[in-house]
């Protein structure tokens, strides 16, 4: 079964989901010793159609061929056969089990019995041909995520893994762990190993691939040369435009301070600190960024700001007032709104009606409810106002909201949070995984927001986003602020090395001084 | 004193013995993410089918092999209703163990009263059981009780030392990654639950074919339930499940002892069904028990 | 060429929900008529012993709303727990610890008491008394993390040796003859019949009334709308500053009260002393699991599915003498429509769609 793959092409690949076309017609192909980029925004389909490779979906039409033969790819098992193996963006490993176990479970060749024991010395050998240096008995979840993405390299490869599919594979890595990553790369190119790299980093797709086949909304728009090509033309084959780097942002003066953070200190899941002793402000008319490479603690500080997570040291004040520590309503009410990251998980309850989650935060404001009844008119009323105003596209107001599109949702929630005009808009990763026109749409009125005289704290790991918005951008790196900066400071430059801890603007401010 | 402590023991083990054995099919049920509540029903399925055909064959290693059959067989509607329906656990657990109920009920109406011409009696192990004090008490018992402590060591190697167990727990922590590893979930499931259901109709054959010889309605008595609550307490490992389910014996036996002497046995039982809550509560509860309930 | 295809319903129509019900019931009505053939008893005349039994004559009609009504006041509190995913199966002890807070509120002060003043005070005891023993799980879930199904199943067993214990010890009744029974209520404290039944028609209203107000309370009101958020979307609700906790509580409370309501109306309305626990309740707390079910969670809809398997209880019951078949024939029942409900419910969320087409 096992043979090496020289070339996979896919051919005229097409693949729909409820009436949208996620993947059209699309053609690619990669040969030995070669990185193809696989590039285009969230939302362009490239993840659906690696899924496709990797036996996850079936194409509604189209086939794969490897080494010019017709295969067919029903599932995870039959890919791995074929010698495909893929990291996913978010690792699919068991985090209460063993390296060795995670390894084991998708290893073709494991024995039956014993296999802890038999596998462990083709794992070492891998590990040490990379100089990945894993230890096999430790838990997953005791592993930083760039030591689970070896994990997830080397499961794929001790499968004879002959095309290597990496999702995103540097989103979770911090600059100095993407370093090592493309060392390993680059040795695997020169093995003869295939790779297809999914980004939408241009710097990255530059740097490592060979060529690039770029998508948009589910359509190939062309395959090049990385070399030829400049960032700016490669970003315009993606977005179908040339991008406006920059949105009209004028400066405006800083007003009365809305949200003090003095000295904060927030525990996170696993009991340690996670968020160090952090203290900021932000302004009326300002947005405020903080850019870092996820699981830095900017998760647990937008909790402890919006009362889901106890902060144990240090106060928090809104206008002046006291709010550590008081319950997600209290300060919802004190003038704090609130998008979540992972929208659907946190922002909405699916299965209810569009118009009862227009209402989630505000159920039981004197507008919505009289005595302990819910007004429905009124909510309904207020639903249909807001769909308006916010553009959310659906058919009607009637329908369980997991029927709307992500962008839509996004909308909604949006929609929801700064209809009370929040004195303190918190954004979590507002545009992850939307479409341009939804996400140009969202950053317009987070702007819009901090015109009208509101503060705005964005979360983000897009650092374009970032530089497009804030005013001021902080850095953190381990639950430490490593600096906060002006907008036209020119030290942003060397954002990615702090967001790599290497650089340090305030040592003296509670850092650690040995970074 | 020392003959009572012996027969107290010896007893113990004796109740168990079908604990043990619902316990060892619960946990593996579990351990791949499917909560199984219906092992009272399957119990009594069990012990019905173990009954009619030893009773009419006169064979009853015959009415255990059916038994085990039948429970399998049962088992699949609760498979077919949580894997593929994706349905709630808790009801279609339930559901098993009325259908299983009401089956066992209907089906051995006409064996109430009953009693069989033969079982399965106690077998002493050449040699071991010749040894002074423990050697009766370990070794002269019925194939069940060795059968049941063989089968958890089993289980145990099974799910801790084989690639079929590193999937039965994968399946279970996170199906998803599971199936992107080329593991089909839904047969380790399947798989799962039906052995499970042999493991509990076992335990059902214990109680009409060899800890006594007749069928009557209601004779599991709740064991299905302290089954699921032993498989909290042994915190989901086969071996620590021998541990429970024998202290759990031992505490039927204290309850009749103790009847005679005018203390309600009633009393007794009352704080034994308390400490898998609390085992439950101190430790970190595991996924397959939060999945979907 | 034709091929299936499943995937989430958007929606469904009222009389689509109707309708897979009347089917999913029929067709597990289908099931139970082959266990009995199998096992050897004439499905038709078996069925047609049921309805007669139940539904068919007067005698029987009258017993069917009697034992419907701790399964309304029961599946109503269920349904209300269910809706957020609470999963309470200890309505069996809920309702045994209503029935013996009630009771010691008659024994103590019924002598002294009319029965205008005792009667609701009994009533309030045994809410307090359910709605007690739910907080347990309850509080164990929101403090420890135990998991409610193994607690409330657990808190099943303790509550009925307590009950046992009650009635061989401290309350056994010197004028039984030995038996482990309780003294009777005083008259005061005994609710009155319908004229020619056992329908104690205080319970009976108070059942109905209860379950109205509670679907107001579910799809009208601010804890409804927060109840329904948590059952959906837990971590949406924490988020949207919904108070777990107390919500949790009240959910509980309000479904171990209603349970334990249902336990007095049996004592003070049917068994008039303490006995044991299975003579007091047959099952009503695991029988109302599917009556919740079948109900939809809706607890509107809880009445109909109440009498409908009270209907099955009491024919169950009249096979039984009739065909000599055993107690266990109900649970036939109860598990066969429970499986073929689960399915329906399968076919309503999702979309089977048979095309035509070159695609597989």
């Amino acid at each position: 079964m096992m043979h090496k793959i020289e070339t996979l092409e896919m051919v005229n690949v097409s693949k729909s989901f409820h009436g949208v076309r996620a993947n059209d017609n699309i053609n690619l192909k990669v040969s030995s010793g070669e990185i193809l980029g696989l590039l285009g925004e969230n939302g362009a389909g490239k993840t659906t159609l690696m899924n496709i490779l990797y036996g996850i979906y079936q194409p509604d039409a189209g086939e794969i061929r490897v080494n010019g033969q017709r295969v067919t790819i029903d599932s995870p098992r039959a890919s791995i056969e074929h010698g495909i193996g893929m990291v996913h963006q978010h690792f699919m490993l068991i985090q209460n089990h063993t390296v060795i176990e995670n390894i084991a479970l998708g290893y073709a060749r494991a024995p039956g019995l014993f296999p802890q024991k038999k596998i462990r010395k083709s794992i070492v050998s891998f590990s040490e041909k990379f100089n990945f240096n894993i230890d096999p008995d430790k838990k997953v979840w005791q592993l930083s995520a760039g030591e689970q993405q070896r994990v997830e390299i080397v499961k794929a490869l001790v499968n004879g893994a002959g095309l290597l599919i990496l999702d995103e594979p540097t989103s979770v890595l911090t600059p100095q762990e993407t370093r090592d990553f493309f060392q390993v790369l680059e040795k695997m190119r020169k093995d003869g190993q295939l790779i297809i790299l999914i980004s939408h980093k241009l710097d990255e797709i530059k740097k490592l691939c060979d060529r690039v086949t770029v998508l948009r909304k589910g359509q190939v728009v062309g395959h090049v040369d990385a070399e030829q090509m400049d960032k700016r033309s490669l970003a315009r084959m993606m977005v179908g435009r040339d991008v406006i780097f920059s949105f009209s942002r004028e400066k405006m003066p800083r007003k009365e301070k809305v949200l003090d953070v003095a000295d904060v200190t927030v525990v996170g899941d696993k009991g340690y600190p996670v968020v160090n002793g952090i203290s900021f402000a932000v302004y009326r008319n300002e947005i405020f960024g903080i850019a870092g490479v996820s699981g830095n603690g900017q998760r647990e500080l937008v909790e402890a700001i919006t009362g889901l997570r106890t902060v144990t040291h240090g106060r928090i004040r809104i206008n002046d007032k006291d709010i550590t520590n008081q319950s997600p309503r209290k300060i919802y009410n004190n003038g704090v709104s609130h998008v979540p990251e992972e929208r659907i998980r946190f922002g909405i309850a699916p299965n209810l009606f569009l118009y009862e989650n227009a209402i989630l935060k505000q159920h039981h404001q004197k507008k919505f409810s009289r005595l302990t009844f819910l007004a429905y008119g009124r909510i309904k009323a207020h639903t249909r106002q807001l769909i308006k105003e916010f553009q959310v596209a659906t058919p009607s107001i009637n329908v369980q909201t997991k029927n709307l599109s992500g962008g839509n949702i996004q909308k909604l929630i949006l929609g929801r949070e700064i209809s009370d005009k929040p004195d303190l808009l918190v954004a979590s990763h507002p545009t992850y995984g939307l479409d341009v026109g939804a996400t140009e749409y969202l950053r317009n009125q987070l702007l819009k927001r901090r015109t009208e005289g509101g503060a705005v704290l964005l979360v983000s790991e897009d650092l374009d986003e970032l530089f497009e918005l804030c005013d001021r951008t902080a850095v953190i790196f381990k639950g430490r602020f490593m600096g906060i900066l002006e907008s036209d400071d020119p030290r942003l430059a060397d954002i990615g090395l702090m967001m790599a801890g290497t650089k340090n603007l305030r040592p003296g401010d509670g850092a650690d001084a040995s970074l | 004193m020392e003959e009572l402590i012996l027969s107290v023991v010896q007893r113990t083990l004796v109740a168990g013995t079908p604990l043990l054995l619902g316990t060892i099919g619960e946990i593996i049920s579990e351990r791949s993410g499917i909560l199984n509540l219906g092992v009272e029903g399957v119990m009594a399925v069990g012990a019905v089918t173990a009954f009619i055909v030893t009773h009419h064959t006169g064979n009853p290693w015959l009415g255990l092999c059916a038994a085990i059959v039948a429970g399998m067989l049962i088992s699949i509607v609760h498979a077919f209703a949580s894997v593929s329906l994706q349905s709630n656990q808790v009801v279609s657990g339930l559901a098993l163990t009325m259908l299983g109920l009401g089956v066992a009920g209907l089906l051995g109406k006409p064996y109430v009263g009953k009693p069989l011409a033969i079982k399965i009696n106690a077998m002493p192990i050449p040699f071991l059981s010749d040894i002074p004090v423990v050697g009766p008490v370990l070794f002269n018992q019925s194939p069940f009780f060795y059968m049941a402590v063989l089968l958890a060591i089993g289980a145990w190697f099974v799910l801790e030392h084989t690639l079929l167990g590193i999937r039965i727990r994968s399946t279970g922590e996170n199906p998803k990654a599971t199936e992107t590893q080329g593991v089909n979930v839904s047969l380790v499931r399947y798989l799962s639950v039906i052995a499970g259901g042999g493991f509990s109709a076992m335990a059902g054959a214990h109680l009409s074919i060899s800890y006594s010889k007749s069928w009557i309605e209601g004779m599991t008595a709740g064991r299905g339930w302290i089954v699921i609550a032993l498989t909290i307490f042994a915190l989901w490992n086969p071996l620590r499940a021998m541990v429970g389910a024998f202290l759990f014996g031992g505490i039927f036996v204290l309850q009749y002892m103790l009847q005679p002497l005018g203390i309600s046995p009633n009393f007794l039982a009352m704080p034994s069904p308390q400490r898998p809550g609390h085992a439950g509560g101190t430790l970190p509860p595991r996924r397959a028990l939060r999945a979907r309930l | 060429m034709l091929h299936f295809k499943v995937s989430d319903r958007e929606q469904i129509s009222a009389i689509g929900t109707f309708l897979t019900l009347v089917l999913a019931l029929t067709a597990g009505m289908v099931v139970i008529g082959l266990i009995f053939l199998l096992c050897g008893v004439n499905p038709f005349f078996a069925f047609k012993k049921i309805f007669s039994g139940s539904f068919g004559s007067v005698f029987g009609f009258k017993e069917t709303i009697t034992k419907a009504i701790p399964l309304i006041l029961i599946g109503g509190g269920l349904a209300l727990a269910f809706k957020a995913k609470f999963w309470n199966i200890g309505a069996e002890s809920q309702l045994l610890m209503g029935a013996i807070f009630g009771t010691w509120v008659g024994l103590h002060w019924g002598p002294v008491l009319p029965s205008p003043v005792i009667v609701p005070l009994m009533f309030v005891a045994g809410f307090i008394g359910g709605a007690l023993w739910g907080l347990i799980p309850a509080i164990l879930k929101i403090r420890f993390a135990i998991n409610e199904v193994i607690s409330t199943l657990m808190l099943n067993y303790i509550c009925a040796e307590f009950l046992i214990l009650l009635i061989v010890g401290p309350w056994k009744s010197k004028k039984k003859f030995g038996f482990p029974y309780t003294d009777d209520l005083p008259d005061s404290a005994i609710l009155s019949l319908l004229p020619g039944s056992r329908i104690h028609t205080a319970t009976l209203i108070l059942a109905v009334v209860a379950v109205v107000v509670l679907a107001i309370v579910i799809y009208k009101t601010r804890f409804g709308y927060e109840v329904r958020v948590i059952g959906e979307n837990p971590d949406a609700a924490k988020y949207a500053g919904i108070d777990f906790t107390r919500t949790t509580l009240l959910i509980m409370a309000i479904s171990g009260g209603m349970a334990g309501l249902a336990g007095i109306g049996e004592v003070a309305g049917i068994h008039h002393y303490l006995s044991y626990p299975d003579s007091i309740s047959s099952g009503y707390g695991f029988t109302a699991i599917i009556v919740a079910w079948l109900a939809k969670l809706n607890p509107l809809y809880v009445i109909f599915s109440g009498i409908f398997f009270s209907g099955i209880l009491v024919g169950g019951d009249a096979i039984q003498i009739s065909l000599g078949l055993p107690a266990a024939t109900v649970d036939v029942f109860n598990g066969t429509l429970l499986f073929f409900l689960i399915m329906g419910d399968f076919f309503t969320k999702n979309k089977i769609r048979v095309l035509s087409g070159e695609r597989a």
